[in-house]
């Protein structure tokens, strides 16, 4: 996926959103800034396919040797799938962190938190900003 | 960057692993210059760091350096310092210390409380001047080009004055990553040439500048303890496991008597080795549990580069303070197990 086609959290989570077959799925990642940032990942927690997340929770952890933060979801709904592979291969994340180190995908039941996201320029700011 | 101390430090240059990697192989090459350093002078400057320091000094020969302890009148860490026998360009000897970043107004303060009746007076030469560390097994080779005399001959914790660059400098074969190496200490003005000269230098030979980040990760997998962490007032250096540098034996010194009370004491909680089984990193402060209660705490915990799996140290109670003890980490919420194991977790073959 190509990051300007993504939406950011100020978390730096990145939404991806696409039509599925009974409604929209948001696919969830973390974004090339923040694993830069954290560097030499060495642990990732997510959560189960099936388990319903609400908006603005925190739905697994990513650590590396400096730190740990939460992963947290602008969106509710149901997980329907999970990159399970990602636990023994952290350098999927690294080395592709748009798109197959993706994280989760979610089948969304309220969107309302999309309204919070910014697009790659905001968001490239805000990283800007932050350095 | 970060704050520490006061001091404006990078955690990483490029990555806190690859500068690990970079140090255990090759070479790492350290702005240490936080590190407070201090210069002795008067006829009675022997007599006074004796009685200071847990270790006897007043009989370092010139070029002799020594690890000791600082201790306050109950036995409790005040810091952990070098103390430094030199030889200056003129070939008189005299006494330097170097201490914690973090310690270096404290320890001033308590230096400045015990000075009087010893002819004895220091300087505070941390500003005007700056420390690089280079370590790794490439570390001498690639310094020993630059200076005026050989570092190869340069026995293990022993330090001169000679010139690198043609800057003077006072030269150690010291560190604290477990490796091989030196530490050159020059006047500030000449350090950025030095720094520069150094890694260019190096390049070819793999040599990485490291941060704080990898000198964190590079002690903690000797074992090294770091003051604020495994070492407090609250400690003392048996518990530590620093007994070694202890000798109550025929000296006085500041904290003496309390230190020959507490060495046989056997209830006292001890510094152990941590290797979790899973992946997460137990930090600072999480509890440590044995049996559903808790027994202690994490005092430094990182990802070992070299051992791949989390690993930490803890003070625990003697009945747990052995290799094979099965212990659980609290790690936010969930408890996650662990092993102590035997210190250091590396050291160099």
């Amino acid at each position: 996926m190509k990051p300007e086609e993504l939406l950011y959290a100020p978390t730096h989570e990145w939404v991806f959103l696409s039509d599925g077959p009974d409604g929209k799925i948001a696919t969830l990642g973390v974004s090339a800034f923040a694993v830069e940032q954290l560097s030499d990942l060495v642990f990732i927690d997510l959560p189960e396919v099936g388990q319903t997340l609400k908006a603005g929770a925190s739905f697994g952890e990513i650590e590396s040797v400096k730190s740990v933060s939460d992963l947290y979801t602008p969106v509710a709904g149901e997980v329907l799938e999970v990159n399970s592979g990602l636990a023994d291969a952290l350098d999927t994340i690294n080395d592709d962190p748009h798109g197959a180190g993706w994280l989760i995908k979610i089948k969304v039941s309220d969107d309302a938190g999309l309204a919070n996201l910014l697009d790659f320029a905001a968001y490239q700011k805000q990283c800007q900003e932050a350095q | 960057m970060v704050d520490f101390s006061g001091w404006s430090m990078p955690v990483q240059y490029h990555s806190i692993v690859e500068e690990h990697q970079a140090t255990r192989t090759r070479a790492g090459l350290f702005d240490v210059s936080h590190m407070g350093r201090l210069r002795f002078s008067g006829a009675g400057a022997g007599a006074f760091l004796d009685r200071l320091v847990t270790r006897r000094v007043d009989n370092l020969a010139a070029g002799k350096i020594r690890y000791a302890l600082i201790v306050n009148e109950s036995g409790g860490v005040l810091d952990d310092v070098l103390v430094y026998r030199l030889a200056d360009p003129t070939g008189t000897p005299y006494f330097a210390m170097v201490v914690n970043a973090g310690n270096r107004q404290k320890i001033m303060a308590w230096i400045d409380s015990q000075l009087s009746g010893f002819d004895a007076a220091y300087v505070d030469e941390t500003p005007t001047t700056a420390m690089l560390a280079v370590q790794g097994p490439h570390a001498i080779e690639m310094v020993d080009p630059l200076l005026a005399a050989p570092l190869a001959k340069l026995g293990y914790y022993t330090g001169i004055w000679t010139e690198i660059l043609g800057a003077p400098c006072v030269l150690s074969r010291t560190g604290y990553t477990g490796e091989d190496g030196c530490e050159i200490t020059v006047a500030a003005d000449a350090a950025e040439n030095v720094w520069t000269e150094i890694l260019k230098r190096g390049a070819s030979l793999g040599a990485k500048a490291a941060g704080l980040g990898a000198r964190d990760t590079l002690r903690l997998e000797a074992a090294m303890p770091l003051y604020g962490h495994e070492l407090t007032e609250q400690i003392d250096p048996y518990q530590a496991g620093l007994g070694f540098a202890v000798n109550l034996t025929g000296r006085e010194f500041v904290g003496r008597e309390a230190l020959q009370a507490l060495k046989n004491r056997a209830d006292a909680p001890r510094r152990v080795g941590l290797e979790m089984l899973g992946r997460r990193i137990p930090r600072e402060h999480f509890p440590v549990q044995a049996d559903g209660a808790v027994v202690g705490e994490i005092t430094s915990g990182t990802f070992s580069p070299t051992l791949q799996k989390p690993i930490a140290m803890a003070y625990l109670p003697p009945a747990l303070a052995h290799e094979g003890a099965e212990v659980e980490v609290q790690i936010r919420n969930r408890l996650e197990p662990a092993r102590v194991v035997k210190l250091p977790f590396y050291s160099r073959s």
